[in-house]
């Protein structure tokens, strides 16, 4: 059931080697098949106390008071946290990147945008005491309008879910409401058109389903120091998220992870270690936070939902002249990692076609549920679905056999892509050929001779000369970070820029001007919080934040 | 009331590692006074296999057998800094960071051979099974044993090595959205057959065809433990998983996997996989990557096959018999396209 045609690209390779390409044993598979492995629940150490979360019933609210005091009498509780508990309690996740404004925060004090979101964490001796415990904390809640719909959570008048982003859009580069993609001119392509082909379609919320739920053992270390057993997917995004958050140098937290039970991307989030850390900071005890099977299917991120709406120009003979997308990537309540996956998704449209007049907006839109995060094939599955499924579309408008029509429009070594490089090393052709010959679908000789290593480039490496830009959706008064970001857009625009006719609606700006990485409104009134006394304070404010892109330069000002 | 058959394709590429770049995986890796040799990262296992593809690069290009590797992986204390597993780009970016470490280790240890053996480093190569031996003269030779404990009590040398893999970050263009969003793509092409119920609206994958593209594949196994798992939950995604089933709304929210429909062992479609496999120039040993993208043209393939078997075309995922239902309804009822 599987095989391995080595005839492909078998001059590219040296297939003669020791050990690359041998079917060797996992190094672990004798730990995993015996159940040996440790994973990080295997650390139950003596006197580990258990932390619950006290969690919203409403999509939004504003939290009058949160009554903690019935709850710490309860049998087995040793402490309530609350948002004033946690050092710094607002980050986002990309700030180790300098990417986005901290938006989240880790307890809420003044107000939820989704159900689930946490307000209080009970520490308790059992799970089953903090479970009861969670019960006793009162919360007064007064409910506010909430929005769940992508389409609803842009239009005027909309509830603003997140403070810092006020119309409800990540502002891209400080500049834009979406991530724009600009190549060529669609409207010019589809006017001229024999075939015009829309879609809409709709990427469904998925859990990632780990068979581990999501969680971490923090417990003191000698020395002053903090070890954290965790399901990390990446221990130093966890390790810096935690210094941060908890205000303490790295170098005291020693974080331990590597084996995990399925991750799909579900395990990026760096959600419990620095509650895990900080229990046991406040209570100088072993804790352990993890999820339920509930929380990790509703409160953990899921894959978002994505909409996307796909406009194509078609020839008569099955060319795509001209495809536009509009894309609405559903954030949830917060950013998580949602900014990011858009420019990645934006960075592979058209899909691996080549087509030379393109145009994409795609939206990172918050809305009043569980934030998003990511999961395997981040940023690409969902417009996958929608563009393989246009293609059919597309195909059965012109009457060409589906296959033929993707061999047709592939993508080829030296073919110049809508984000202005060259393709190479592409195989997509041959993987069709492939299922083709396999299914016994009938290619004409044309799709039969064609190849990934000739019929690209040429012609089909240049840029447009002209490509039409425009100014909508422009924002003022952001900074959402350094990352990634051009210093001048018109400088590298060597086409005399079309600016088409701004829309007239007001220019989307933040409640106040933010300073840069500091909330527009901070949503704890307390962001400074009278210290929970950790055993050490810490010098400087950011002093135990790790941020990798000052680390490796990237940082600009 | 009758069963209908029906054939879906799609195809795809997938980008590998994170976007932009900017995301630096660090190796360290070194041996003991027994030739053993130990890599030190801070990469996540999460099932996929990164320890042993790891080891097996490091054994490659140490040049000793796979067992004298050991990969310690993510203890903050030990391993250096790795941006993590995800974004497909633990093979790809690790991957490059182990062979760079391992190349630095490797020309210790011949040197150290090389000064045994009183020869010229540049000489030597090694059997991959533990022995290193002048290029065209197999009996002067010395274990890699023997060199690394020369290396450790006689010589005074470390064998040691430092890797670091960093594609730098690239810019985006506000504008116009111009970057270099990565290196390398993997690819695949797919094709699905279903069949539907046309009473109770439910669809069953029968069979898949497929081929992906993974670059070089560096552990056969382990690239057909992720084509496998993964397609399948792609199929899944197609037409049970979703935490919202009526996203928007969020009412009816599963919270166990008894609401939280999945496929079950006998819902599995046989799944014949053909690996295509052309080295990404900057991958190690031409590896990409396949964990990710292995799910991705299941959906839309699927979704595809249910319009060429009923002629309903269900653009919102999951494709529930809910949907079926309604879209037949709307049709008036089947209409078979058989256009594959």
């Amino acid at each position: 059931m599987i095989e391995f045609r080595k005839e492909f690209f078998a001059d590219e390779r040296d297939d003669d080697l020791n050990e690359v390409g041998k079917p060797t044993r996992r190094q672990d598979i004798l730990g995993h098949v015996t159940g040996r492995s440790p994973f990080f629940d295997d650390h139950l150490f003596d006197g580990l106390l258990h932390m619950r979360c006290v969690r919203s019933p409403h999509h939004h609210a504003r939290i009058r008071r949160v009554d903690t005091a019935e709850a710490e009498k309860m049998p087995g509780v040793v402490r309530v946290l609350t948002g004033k508990d946690v050092p710094t309690n607002l980050n986002t996740l990309l700030s180790l990147l300098d990417f986005g404004i901290d938006d989240e925060p880790i307890l809420s004090t003044a107000k939820v945008a989704y159900r689930g979101e946490p307000v209080a964490a009970v520490i308790a001796a059992t799970e089953a005491q903090a479970r009861a415990a969670v019960k006793a904390v009162r919360v007064d809640w007064e409910v506010l309008p909430h929005v769940l719909d992508v389409e609803e959570a842009i239009k005027p008048g909309a509830p603003t879910v997140c403070e810092v982003y006020p119309d409800n859009k990540f502002i891209y580069h400080g500049k834009y409401d979406h991530q724009k993609l600009r190549f060529g001119d669609v409207e010019a392509a589809f006017a001229s058109a024999d075939h015009i082909v829309e879609g809409r379609y709709q990427m469904s919320p998925i859990e990632q389903a780990p068979i581990e739920t999501c969680g971490a053992i923090a417990a003191p270390e000698q020395n002053d120091r903090y070890v954290c057993y965790t399901s990390t997917q990446a221990l130093f995004f966890s390790l810096g998220t935690a210094a941060k958050v908890l205000q303490t140098p790295s170098s005291r937290l020693h974080f331990i992870g590597g084996t995990v039970g399925g991750g799909f991307g579900g395990k990026v989030d760096s959600i419990h270690e620095p509650l895990a850390v900080l229990g046991a900071m406040l209570t100088g005890r072993p804790c352990k936070y993890a999820w339920d099977r509930g929380e990790e299917m509703q409160v953990g991120a899921p894959r978002g939902a994505e909409r996307w709406y796909i406009k194509d120009a078609v020839a008569r003979d099955g060319r795509i002249t001209a495809r536009k997308f509009i894309g609405y990537f559903d954030s949830g309540a917060y950013t998580r990692l949602s900014s990011y996956a858009i420019i990645k998704g934006v960075g592979h449209l058209p899909g691996p076609y080549t087509i030379p007049n393109v145009y994409a907006d795609v939206y990172c839109v918050y809305t009043n549920r569980t934030p998003a995060t990511a999961m395997r094939g981040f940023g690409i599955t969902g417009v996958d679905f929608a563009i393989e499924n246009h293609m059919d579309k597309v195909a059965e408008t012109v009457g060409v056999n589906p296959i033929e029509l993707r061999i047709l429009n592939s993508y080829r070594d030296g073919d110049m892509k809508a984000h202005r490089r060259e393709a190479k090393n592409c195989a997509l052709v041959e993987c069709c050929q492939v299922v083709a010959e396999k299914g016994g679908v009938t290619l004409s000789p044309d799709a039969r001779a064609a190849t990934s290593l000739t019929g690209g480039g040429g012609e089909r490496a240049q840029i447009p000369n002209f490509t039409a830009t425009d100014e909508h959706g422009r924002v003022e008064g952001f900074d959402t970070g350094s990352y990634a970001q051009k210093a001048s857009a018109a400088a590298t625009a060597p086409q005399p820029p079309r600016t088409l006719p701004a829309s007239q609606q007001p220019t989307s700006r933040p409640v106040q001007p933010p300073a840069s990485h500091q909330p527009a409104i901070p949503p704890t009134p307390a962001a400074q919080p009278a210290q929970p006394a950790p055993p050490q304070k810490p010098a400087a404010s950011r002093s135990g934040a790790m941020r990798f892109s000052s680390l490796s330069g990237f940082r600009r000002r | 009331m009758a069963l209908h058959r029906g054939r879906g394709f799609a195809a795809i590429n997938y980008p590998i590692g994170m976007n932009l770049g900017g995301d630096p995986s660090q190796a360290l890796v070194h041996s003991n006074p027994d030739g053993k040799f130990t890599v030190a990262l801070s990469a996540i296992d999460l099932g996929q296999g990164m320890k042993s593809v790891t080891r097996q690069i490091a054994a490659e290009t140490l040049g000793v057998p796979v067992e004298d590797v050991y990969v310690d992986t993510a203890d903050s204390d030990t391993g250096p800094h790795d941006m993590g597993s995800f974004a497909s780009r633990g093979t790809h970016r690790m991957g490059n960071a182990v062979i760079q470490a391992s190349q630095e280790a490797r020309s210790v240890m011949l040197e150290a051979a090389a000064e045994e053996l009183e020869v010229d480093a540049a000489d030597l190569v090694t059997d991959g099974r533990g022995n290193i031996h002048v290029k065209g003269a197999p009996s002067r030779s010395i274990t890699t044993m023997a060199a690394s404990q020369a290396a450790q009590f006689k010589q005074g040398r470390t064998i040691a090595g430092r890797g670091i893999f960093l594609i730098p970050l690239s810019e985006v263009d506000p504008q116009t959205g111009e970057m270099t969003p990565v290196s390398c793509f993997a690819h695949a092409a797919m094709l699905v057959e279903v069949e539907v119920d046309d009473e109770t609206g439910e669809v069953a994958v029968l069979d898949m065809q497929s081929a992906y593209e993974v670059g070089r594949a560096l552990n056969p196994k382990l690239v057909e433990q992720q084509l496998r798992g993964g397609a399948w939950m792609g199929m899944s995604h197609a037409i049970w998983e979703t935490t919202e089933p009526y996203y928007p709304s969020r009412d009816h929210g599963p919270e166990d996997f008894n609401a939280y429909v999945m496929p079950g062992p006998g819902d599995l479609a046989p799944h014949h996989i053909s690996v295509l496999e052309r080295p990404a120039p900057d991958g190690p040993y031409g590896g990409k990557g396949p964990g990710e993208m292995c799910a991705n043209p299941v959906l839309p393939a699927v979704v595809n096959a249910v319009y060429d078997a009923v002629g309903v075309r269900v653009d919102d995922l999951p494709v529930t018999p809910e949907k079926v239902l309604r879209g037949l309804k709307a049709n008036g009822g089947a209409k078979p396209r058989k256009a594959l």
